[in-house]
């Protein structure tokens, strides 16, 4: 189907179903990302696009098919497993604590702690600061003032803080649900860059957006989904807008 | 709004500086963070000039005025320590005051039982231990109710407030309970160099609850489920079994609360925390925290507490009708109130999308 025999890919998805009753949220769909790829992951609203995605992060289980880790076949129970297995979903209205600084987000949940006075334990803010800095770093994003709230921060950077977190705990994949839709024209770009680096570090990016502009900007590679199937793959380098509209809109 | 932003630099520059004037440092935001010591602050030089124009008295240089003081902030700020927690949980507990109150009784009953087979000061001890575990049972109820059940905790704890009244009216026979037992007494009215044993465990207590709000995960995870349940959620953080604690915490402390009280009377009333439940808020909410959830500290609750108390005591050293109170503390709520919304409209914060 595409380039992907050469290489394991980091995962892979077999005949994935999603049934909810009688409704067929998502049938028999296949789709693979390699190592430093960018797949997005267009269609209509309803077309399966966040079944697709919850399935793939353990939120639910698919009713069919199977979900391959660098060809090692899983399933999660949970989020935390997809997680803890290096899959990441950066959600699209931020899942992040607007009251805590940067490091407390990057640790939330996982907080690491020192011992005060030599027995007492409490909070290592102090390793939790020094985190968010390389972390940020990283990502080109350099803060001076990491105890402030991320509340200070605008959408952009709000959103450079979530991939910071996904990156800290050494994300695979990551999935990208929208991450451009509540920004400014400016921010959304300095996103977009931010996936570049993503990709030049080696991980697998999964992008869902219904901005084709932006899908072009940053994709190697599109699937379409059309009513819970796969409506169509290509190589961006080799499709165009129209192409992309028709299948999803199925014309 | 995004004019926090900074200059567009193009592709090559990924993300942008976060340096755009952070707008906690501003002095608003500074006096909105120490408001509560401000108050306190200012309403102390205000009844010490009061107090020496009127009887040419000094006020806050008087022992005896510092230690009933004190001894009046002990109770407020004990149900206020864990209202604090729920309300930056985004939560709220009315259940607290009578749970104090079934607390008081079910300590003078303890007390007086164990005095009987065991000597006095571990029967003390056990009547201060059953007050704070019986207090637990309601705590774990509204826990259930509001994690499990999805009540929202204003419904839940309203229920709760009205079964741990009728449980402690039915358990104390509709009337106060004595306790017989001279080391209880001497718990609440005794002092060492001055300072009354009361404030001396409120004190300790208090630091403790400071370190776990703001030392452990706990505590941080309290801060999280307030701003974004949905972020906490996502982060791996157990919702239900940590709101399942912070209610028990929060009964625990009203437990304690009402032990500390019937030292102090030597007896147990089921009303006993009756009019101090809005107290608890109202210095909750002084003390800078946010019943929309996610911010607030113990130290300012400390101070929101201590606000109530002087007002309290301060307008009756000076002679006023008591009624004044109620006033005195309602301007001090609203005034909070509003310091607070200005310095979130200054500071723009929220406000960005």
């Amino acid at each position: 189907m595409n380039s992907s025999e050469q290489t394991t890919p980091l995962l892979e998805v077999r005949h994935l179903s999603k049934h909810f009753g009688a409704v067929q949220a998502l049938n028999d769909f296949s789709m693979s990302v390699q190592p430093g790829e960018v797949v997005a992951l267009a269609g209509d609203n309803g077309a399966g696009k966040t079944t697709l995605i919850k399935a793939i992060s353990g939120v639910f289980q698919p009713t069919a098919g199977e979900i391959l880790l660098r060809g090692q076949p899983v399933s999660f129970a949970t989020p935390q497993e997809a997680r803890e297995k290096g899959i990441e979903t950066i959600y699209q209205d931020l899942a992040l604590a607007d009251n805590l600084s940067i490091g407390a987000n990057i640790f939330l949940g996982r907080e690491p702690m020192r011992k005060a006075f030599g027995f007492l334990p409490v909070l290592d803010r102090k390793a939790m600061a020094v985190a968010a800095k390389q972390t940020m770093g990283r990502l080109d994003f350099h803060v001076s003032r990491l105890e402030a709230p991320v509340s200070n921060f605008s959408g952009g950077q709000r959103q450079a803080v979530a991939i910071g977190r996904a990156v800290y705990w050494d994300a695979q994949i990551l999935i990208m649900d929208e991450p451009t839709a509540a920004l400014g024209v400016p921010e959304q770009r300095k996103v977009i860059s931010l996936i570049h680096q993503l990709k030049a570090q080696g991980r697998g990016v999964i992008f869902i957006s219904h901005n084709l502009q932006d899908i072009f900007a940053v994709s190697d590679r599109i699937v379409v989904l059309r009513r819970g199937v796969q409506a169509g793959e290509r190589k961006i380098s080799e499709t165009n807008h129209d192409e992309v509209v028709k299948l999803m809109v199925g014309g | 709004m995004t004019s926090t932003s900074p200059t567009q630099q193009g592709e090559t520059h990924v993300a942008p500086q976060a340096d755009h004037g952070d707008p906690a440092r501003t002095w608003i935001g500074r006096i909105a963070e120490g408001r509560a010591w401000l108050f306190l602050a200012g309403l102390i030089i205000c009844f010490e000039v009061w107090s020496r124009l009127a009887f040419g008295a000094t006020f806050v240089l008087n022992p005896f005025n510092l230690q009933s003081i004190a001894i009046f902030a002990v109770a407020p700020l004990l149900l206020a320590t864990g209202q604090t927690f729920v309300i930056i949980s985004g939560g709220i507990d009315l259940s607290l005051g009578f749970i104090m109150g079934l607390a008081a009784v079910v300590a003078a009953h303890a007390t007086n039982m164990a005095g009987a087979a065991i000597p006095l000061p571990l029967a003390m001890l056990a009547g201060i231990l059953a007050a704070v575990l019986v207090a637990g049972v309601p705590g774990m109820i509204n826990g259930l109710l509001i994690s499990r059940l999805r009540i929202p905790p204003f419904i839940g704890t309203l229920g709760m407030f009205g079964v741990a009244r009728g449980a402690a009216y039915l358990l104390a026979g509709g009337t106060t309970v004595p306790v017989q037992n001279s080391w209880f007494a001497l718990l609440g009215n005794g002092k060492f160099h001055g300072v009354p044993y009361l404030v001396m465990i409120t004190a300790i207590f208090v630091v403790v609850m400071h370190y776990i709000l703001s030392q452990t995960r706990f505590g941080q995870h309290n801060y999280a489920i307030g701003a974004n349940v949905q972020a906490a959620r996502r982060a791996g953080i157990d919702i239900r079994g940590h709101i399942l604690r912070l209610y028990v915490l929060s009964a625990m402390c009203a437990g304690l609360g009402g032990a500390l009280y019937a030292a102090r009377f030597t007896a147990g009333a089921a009303q006993a925390g009756e009019p101090l439940l809005l107290d608890s808020v109202a210095a909750v909410v002084i003390g800078g925290a946010s019943l929309f959830g996610g911010s607030g500290t113990i130290f300012g609750t400390v101070a929101g507490a201590l606000v109530i108390a002087v007002i309290q005591y301060g307008l009756v050293f000076v002679n006023v009708e008591p009624f004044w109170q109620f006033i005195a503390v309602g301007l001090v709520i609203i005034i909070s109130v509003l310091i607070d919304q200005a310095q979130r409209r200054f500071s723009g914060a929220r406000q960005d999308e």
